[in-house]
């Protein structure tokens, strides 16, 4: 299991406008570099990147990104949410070769 | 055409900076000419829709020493409303491998139509910022980086 970090303000004021910053684990494979022995590393990329807001009445999507192949490794993404509610924030990163990673924040909202 | 004497004065002034031709001022437009395969990623990215360049930032450092993770920041003017907000911010680049950079895709609830990501870069080029704001219109920042050391994609 690869690691992720999400660095953002667990509490906030209603308004407020969080700066979330998500960084995973990821070597980024191009698929256009040689390896140690010359030959070519085949592509492994994370594809997508999701933040999903979730509270008692409904789901929604905040924000959403689709990553290639020009990401630096270990993608580092950082937006803004506009904290509203109390919720559960989700990250997840899809990728090659079955990559699929979550995390979850709880923001409670004063 | 009448020319004033501030218009002379800023007019010598930019004419020099264009001679010191190892310094570079932000100033200084970048030309929006871009190459086809870049012109063609965008024209599809807007749907063949045209665009502007205006309302958008993307700040990256101009002379970048390692191209292999290059913070970017793509800032778009927008009240993040309901009725008035970034709906898509693209980046795309001229000399990589590939046209892509990332696509993004923001709601009302961002707040803030700010993004980063940590990039690479193949070799000194443009860069080009693009975004889609509510009303279906296209806006671009186009800039230009020097990469000092290339990120290791040098395959041919």
């Amino acid at each position: 299991m690869a690691s992720a970090i999400i660095n953002m303000k667990r509490t906030a004021a209603a308004g407020e406008v969080l700066l979330i910053k998500a960084l995973v684990a990821h070597p980024m494979e191009t698929g256009l570099r040689p390896g140690a022995d010359g030959k070519v590393l085949p592509t492994d990329l994370i594809r997508t990147f999701t933040c999903t807001f979730e509270t008692a009445e409904k789901k929604s999507t905040v924000f959403s990104a689709n990553l290639y192949a020009a990401i630096a490794a270990n993608p580092y993404i950082s937006f803004y949410f506009k904290a509203s509610k109390s919720g559960k924030l989700t990250f997840t990163w899809v990728g090659d070769n079955g990559f699929n990673q979550s995390e979850n924040v709880s923001l409670t909202v004063a | 055409m009448k020319q004033s004497r501030r218009t002379i004065i800023s007019g010598a002034a930019s004419a020099s900076t264009l001679m010191l031709t190892g310094f570079r001022v932000n100033a200084q437009p970048v030309s929006l000419d871009y190459p086809d395969d870049l012109n063609a990623a965008l024209r599809k990215y807007t749907n063949g829709a045209p665009w502007k360049e205006h309302k958008v930032e993307l700040d990256v450092a101009e002379l970048v020493d390692n191209g292999n993770t290059v913070p970017a920041t793509v800032t778009v003017q927008s009240a993040m409303t309901d009725s008035d907000h970034v709906k898509r911010i693209a980046i795309f680049n001229e000399k990589n491998p590939n046209r892509d950079v990332a696509r993004f895709e923001l709601t009302q609830d961002c707040g803030k139509a700010e993004v980063a990501t940590r990039m690479r870069l193949a070799t000194t080029q443009r860069l080009v910022a693009i975004a889609q704001m509510s009303d279906g219109s296209f806006c671009t920042k186009t800039i230009e980086v020097i990469v000092t050391l290339a990120s290791c994609i040098e395959v041919d």
